[in-house]
């Protein structure tokens, strides 16, 4: 009584609104069976309620969704077949571990002695055996995770959707999870969708990510993709480049322009077309090489030096009065001079007028 | 423990911890003291007339400690009013449960006019027993409308009785408490996360699997303690007795024998029994129901409110 395998899901322009406000709009994705994708954003971006449209618990304001050729857009959320995580995991207080894992078979009506073996299955497959008869609340957050997990795969849906389901764990846990849901996509090869707003989570566990802001989908690609070429300066914000400087453009031909400020003068690649006055420079922190070599070198004065262990993580000025971050294995403290160079194709230079990602200010 | 160990920098060794610190270890604080009114009021409000209406049930005009007792149970006039009383309390506290139950079912998302229709809902409560009776009267008496319509459309040939009778008080029974116990389930239900449902729909239960399997069991103690607040109302019934009832007859309930014996025969000893009585049957009955409901699942319910 396996659920039929599928060898595509089609979003096609899905979109809802919620009164006057577009939560998520147009968003078209095309996923194959067995594949593992992150939808990735800050809150409020319109991935939960991706989600949700998916499993049926809200209905689609416009679009459809397709499973191989059948639309199930209409279709409630019992009647998709498919399996959920939710972020409160939403257990089951009532029912025992156990009851709770072998509930989507119960309604299946799937045959006693079968569901006791695929519910002990599933229970091993989680490390959980010693939990069957304990209820949910005698549980630790992480096997709680564990049984929402189990839950949702025992009766191997087609489509496993999963709403941030490490963000109530601790680092460490979170940590020991991520790799545990990445095992087990990979051992049952179940087509997961997995909602985070964290893009370290996503780029290590996803096949392929969808970055939306405010509805809109940003980038859709792979994690090199998407780590190595953001589509815009959003995404570079999302994913990481933390140095997001302003400058004057001097030139731009064929991919490359050449940025300008008092003292600097930077050469990076362009994406898109780049006719604006001014531009943004992105660059990773550990994309800086203390004394390294020319091109784009500029001295800096350090002002706070973070230890990191191995490297420092620091914070310093350029002469035209930028901050700038960047690790080295160097020991500086406050007040040091520096030169520091930055490879030109690690310069990603994006229009200065492309809204930032949420994160540029505080990270 | 904790305090000990917290209070060994500020505490010369060799010298106790001040007494703050020895009453905090024993969960003691002086937040406490903002109990006392309360505590007073309960006493001055409660426990003094009830221990005082106990000494008198025990001191009849004559005869010994538990006559008043012997009588009440010996005497069919008075021994039938827990029965009568009981026939219209359970019924209607069960059916202002049960009915409840479907409406704030429909009820506990968000919908547009949802605060309309809750007010309308519980207006009732407002409306006190004596203007309900005379709405009742107007509605279902004799010369009501639904029997003028029932007999003008010739349905019946000849009116309902539906007051001064057994229905007429359940009906007061029902309109008065029904909101009360609306209310009571409609917050029950809304303290279970609606997340619970969604996980259920997803795992391919439907609207009644998942009423039956998820909502139903977590509510069940809520419904148990709504029903003893419903039983308790209902069975200390008095004025609609009086009002749509048949006060000497079908509803001389138990608080009507003991407002007799206490205001029309001045025997304040056996209306002082007959209360205590009373008492004892709305005690047994909660138990019963409590005792019921310790048996189930009654851990948070995951909900936020």
């Amino acid at each position: 009584m396996r659920e039929q395998r599928f060898s595509e899901l089609r979003l096609d322009r899905i979109g809802r609104n919620f009164g006057e406000q577009a939560a998520l709009s147009e968003l078209s994705l095309t996923i194959r069976g067995g594949e593992f994708i992150a939808l990735l954003g800050p809150s409020g971006c319109g991935k939960s309620t991706a989600l949700n449209c998916l499993a049926g618990l809200l209905p689609l304001s416009g679009g459809s969704i397709w499973l191989d050729d059948k639309q199930i857009d209409g279709l409630p959320p019992e009647a998709r077949g498919f399996g959920m995580v939710f972020q409160n995991y939403a257990l089951f207080p009532h029912m025992t571990v156990r009851e709770n894992v072998a509930f989507g078979l119960r309604m299946r009506k799937t045959p006693k002695d079968e569901m006791a073996t695929r519910v002990d299955e599933v229970m091993r497959l989680v490390r959980l055996e010693d939990q069957a008869n304990k209820l949910p609340s005698q549980l630790s957050g992480g096997q709680q995770q564990r049984v929402a997990i189990a839950r949702a795969i025992v009766y191997e849906p087609p489509l496993v959707l999963m709403d941030e389901p490490l963000s109530n764990l601790d680092a460490q846990l979170r940590l020991a999870m991520r790799t545990e849901i990445r095992h087990l996509h990979q051992s049952l090869k179940l087509t997961t969708i997995y909602v985070t707003h964290d893009q370290e989570e996503a780029l290590s566990m996803a096949d392929r990510l969808v970055v939306l802001r405010d509805g809109v989908v940003q980038q859709i690609g792979t994690p090199d993709e998407v780590y190595d070429h953001p589509a815009n300066r959003y995404v570079a914000g999302f994913m990481g480049y933390r140095n997001m400087l302003t400058f004057d453009v001097e030139s731009t031909a064929a991919g490359r322009a050449v940025l300008t400020a008092e003292g600097v003068r930077l050469s990076g690649r362009t994406f898109g077309a780049v006719n604006t006055s001014k531009a943004v420079a992105a660059i990773r922190p550990e994309d800086f090489v203390v004394d390294g070599p020319p091109p784009n070198r500029v001295e800096v004065s350090v002002e706070v030096a973070e230890y990191h262990g191995r490297e420092m993580l620091v914070e310093a000025r350029m002469p035209d009065g930028h901050a700038i971050y960047f690790r080295t294995e160097k020991r500086l403290a406050p007040g040091d001079k520096a030169t520091v160079a930055v490879p030109p194709e690690r310069v990603l230079v994006y229009p200065a007028d492309e809204p930032a990602a949420p994160q540029e200010a505080v990270a | 423990m904790t305090a000990a160990t917290g209070t060994v920098a500020e505490t010369p060794a060799g010298k106790r911890p001040s007494l703050r610190h020895r009453l905090a270890d024993r969960g003691v604080d002086r937040v406490l003291l903002l109990l006392v009114p309360g505590v007073v009021f309960l006493g001055l409000l409660f426990v003094y007339p009830f221990l005082y209406g106990l000494q008198l049930s025990l001191l009849p005009a004559s005869g010994g400690l538990f006559d008043n007792y012997q009588t009440f149970f010996s005497d069919s006039y008075l021994r039938d009013t827990i029965w009568t009383t009981l026939s219209l309390g359970v019924p209607a506290a069960l059916f202002n449960v049960l009915a409840s139950v479907p409406i704030a079912y429909r009820m506990r998302g968000r919908f547009r006019f949802k605060r309309t229709i809750t007010t309308l809902l519980v207006v009732p409560i407002a409306l006190g027993t004596v203007l309900t009776a005379d709405g009742l009267i107007e509605l279902v008496g004799p010369a009501g409308w639904l029997n003028k319509l029932l007999v003008d459309f010739k349905v019946i040939n000849e009116p309902l009785v539906l007051i001064h009778n057994y229905w007429g008080v359940l009906f007061s029974l029902i309109i008065t408490g029904f909101p009360f116990a609306f209310l009571l389930v409609l917050s029950y239900l809304s303290g279970i996360d609606p997340n619970l449902e969604r996980a259920a729909a997803v795992m391919g239960a439907g609207w009644w699997e998942r009423f039956r399997r998820i909502t139903f069991p977590l509510l069940v103690p809520g419904l148990a303690i709504t029903f003893c607040l419903s039983f308790v109302l209902a069975f200390s019934v008095f004025p609609s007795a009086n009002l749509v009832g048949d006060p000497a007859g079908e509803t001389r309930v138990i608080s009507i024998a003991a407002y007799h014996a206490a205001f029309e025969q001045f025997d304040y000893s056996m209306g002082s029994a007959i209360s205590m009585i009373m008492g004892a049957i709305m005690l047994g009955i909660i138990a019963l129901v409590l005792g019921w409901r310790s048996t189930m699942f009654r851990g948070a319910t995951g909900g936020k409110g």
